[in-house]
């Protein structure tokens, strides 16, 4: 009996999900198609923000408030696995890191650095190129988690975590709050555009998106910390 | 011609991706499982790239083929590696 009403609540699913997604084109050039957000952010995005890369238009700009949402849902669950995980620092029996294999040591140490300036780079060129905060700030926590798995004695200093979270989370809110003050909106721009497809250029969005980069990287690594240095 | 053969590509990589996703539900060692389920977010990576979105294939790449996988593997070795 209950295999037979999940079967049909199942059918029931997937048949709505069929005639409700049967007309959207997915993977057509939906450019010229009748989705019109779409289009005028292609047309106009270029030139109203400045950023030569239009997702980043969009998600920074357009729906900038969107991306505080996110962030502060990522820093929800941060702070969620982090109560979980508690334990109280004196009831820790002193585990004593099982140093890594040679290969892994030095595999870590060579490609740290260099993990690294990928993420910079990756929310840094945001505005430019594909990738962003969340990209680039995922990448910076990759590189950390092979510094927990390459050199297990190396400890990352958890203060600093928060106070990098914390400081990237203002810069964000600050911006938004000073294109309030400045041009009528949140997250309004207010400085210069400059000239398309430059570093320097799209005004606030390369802030924001360094700000969303340390923020990201810094819960990310919190995250993987949490994890692996709380033994039960 | 050129369309046919992305086309096929593409189905092929569907198909991969479901074969990767039933594993990873119906694997018993859970270790199997998250590795086919990283593997799923890698050919979601490739397809996202063939839609022409590689701001989302970026996130998927680093966030479902990296990062969650390693979450996962975490918490195995400290949970149970076999599901009953």
């Amino acid at each position: 009996m209950r295999i037979l009403i999940s079967a049909i609540l199942l059918t029931i699913l997937v048949l709505g999900l069929a005639f409700a997604l049967a007309e959207i084109p997915f993977g057509a050039n939906q450019i010229n198609s009748s989705l019109k957000p779409g289009r005028y952010y292609l047309e106009n995005g270029v030139d109203e923000t400045g950023a030569a890369n239009v997702v980043t238009s969009v998600v920074v700009t357009y729906r900038g408030f969107d991306t505080l949402g996110e962030v502060t849902i990522l820093f929800i669950a941060a702070i969620g696995l982090g109560a979980v995980l508690y334990t109280r620092r004196k009831q820790l029996p002193e585990v004593k890191p099982r140093s890594a294999s040679l290969i892994l040591q030095t595999g870590c140490r060579f490609l740290f650095p260099l993990i690294l300036v990928f993420g910079a780079y990756i929310f840094i060129h945001g505005h430019l190129s594909p990738g962003g905060g969340f990209q680039g700030g995922v990448i910076v926590a990759s590189a950390f988690l092979l510094v927990y798995l390459g050199c297990a004695e190396r400890k990352i200093p958890r203060r600093g975590l928060s106070a990098t979270e914390s400081l990237a989370g203002l810069v964000f809110v600050t911006v938004g709050l000073l294109g309030l003050v400045y041009g009528g909106e949140f997250l309004q721009n207010f400085l210069p555009q400059g000239t398309v497809n430059t570093l320097f250029s799209a005004g606030v969005i390369p802030i924001i998106y360094i700000a969303i980069g340390f923020k990201v990287g810094a819960e990310l690594t919190g995250v993987v910390a949490d994890l692996l240095e709380k033994r039960q | 011609m050129e369309d046919a053969l992305k086309q096929i590509a593409e189905a092929i990589l569907v198909i991969l991706m479901l074969g990767g996703a039933v594993c990873a539900c119906i694997f018993k060692d859970l270790l199997n499982a998250v590795i086919a389920a990283a593997f799923v977010s890698l050919i979601a990576t490739i397809l996202f790239y063939f839609l022409q979105a590689p701001d989302v294939a970026m996130a998927e790449a680093s966030i479902g083929a990296a990062l969650t996988t390693a979450i996962f593997v975490i918490a195995i070795r400290k949970t149970k590696r076999f599901e009953e």
